[in-house]
């Protein structure tokens, strides 16, 4: 078990890797407040990309409400974010996402975990509470923790959009 | 100062049938009146949220314009919008605030900074392309229809009187019917 968790904590994830499976999801803007775990490996990147096109907004909760926007038009979208944002987002997350049933992808940086460690077991309380609350919310979410996860992306996305419904994608290390 | 469905109906002559029109609270319960349709965008979800919808339409359908009518209180919670509306420039956005320095739909209390804060030098200093004032109807009903035949972004600031406290059934606003109206009419063009 030591073993597991050893290999776990040193594993690799890339942002290249999900990248590419946010490209071929067909996301199509990425709207984002910068979030340190996703900063070099995932925002600067996309920075430099003519698509998927990179919507800078000043707040997370702006995201919300330009995700939904985009959705009704039938372009796809993802929320690039940390989890203090998407925190301070509950009130719209449930208005726009959950109550009206709007597919809002949402890829969240969780500022302080350990890696390699899940995080309900996180000795952070604000890494802690994320799951649970999304639990409680009703909103489905997984785990990218390393290369082997990137695989949960795109089907995640699709799944969203095929049902009208949230998905959060949780970024459990910096990726390289 | 003008009157909020006055300023509407000046505005709702020169709207078409193809615009997206995205009013909150007690200005999308009169402008619903003044100009029903499909293509009235009303379920917003949280305050302050209508000028981001807004930005994500004006992306996703360049093809149309799309006129958010926000309330003062509304557009106090999502200041950052103007900025990133001015950063990203959708010359298909047009923005109005109806100013009247209350929280109309939660009991008429005042706005911080009722009659001190510029919304108009916010618009204008976060980058939005054209920025206009108005507190005379003649001069509005004069000049809104060239205003809508220019690129925006356009940021437009309407000083009204309040309406005073009302009760509303928001589910003219929020029913499930309302959003599968706007997206079966925005899907057929």
């Amino acid at each position: 078990m030591q073993v597991e968790t050893d290999a776990r904590a040193t594993a690799s994830l890339a942002g290249r890797n999900i990248i590419r499976e946010i490209v071929a999801s067909g996301v199509e803007y990425v709207v984002s407040v910068p979030d340190i775990t996703t900063s070099e490996g995932l925002l600067r990147q996309l920075a430099q990309m003519k698509a998927p096109r990179l919507i800078r907004v000043c707040k997370e909760d702006e995201g919300i409400g330009i995700c939904a926007g985009l959705a009704y038009t039938g372009k796809r979208a993802l929320l690039l974010i940390q989890q203090t944002g998407m925190l301070d987002s509950i009130n719209a997350i449930r208005g726009v996402a959950v109550e009206y049933a709007l597919p809002i992808c949402m890829m969240v940086g969780l500022l302080e975990k350990e890696p390699g460690v899940p995080p309900l077991q996180s000795k952070r309380y604000g890494v802690r509470i994320v799951e649970p609350i999304l639990d409680a919310m009703g909103i489905a979410y997984h785990e990218i923790e390393e290369d082997a996860d990137v695989g949960k992306i795109r089907p995640a996305i699709d799944e969203a959009y095929a049902a009208s419904r949230p998905v959060v994608l949780l970024i459990g290390r910096r990726p390289t | 100062m003008m009157k909020r469905d006055d300023c509407l109906k000046a505005l709702a002559r020169h709207v078409t049938d193809a615009d997206i029109v995205l009013p909150v609270y007690s200005t999308a319960f009169d402008w619903i009146d003044i100009r029903p349709g499909p293509l009235n965008y009303l379920s917003h979800g949280a305050m302050g949220l209508a000028s981001s919808h807004a930005l994500g339409l004006a992306l996703g359908r360049p093809d149309k314009r799309v006129i958010v009518l926000d309330g003062d209180g509304s557009l106090l919670m999502n200041l950052g919008s103007l900025v990133t509306i001015g950063e990203v420039a959708p010359p298909n956005l047009y923005h109005f605030v109806c100013e009247n320095g209350t929280y109309e739909a939660n009991g008429g209390h005042p706005i911080p900074g009722r009659g001190n804060v510029d919304f108009a030098g916010f618009a204008r200093s976060a980058g939005y392309r054209a920025v206009h004032a108005f507190s005379d109807l003649k001069n509005f009903e004069q000049q809104i229809g060239a205003l809508l035949a220019e690129p925006g972004p356009l940021f437009v600031d309407l000083k009204i009187v309040s309406s005073g406290p009302q009760e509303r059934d928001y589910t003219r606003l929020h029913g499930p019917h309302v959003r599968k109206a706007f997206r079966d009419a925005l899907g057929a063009g």
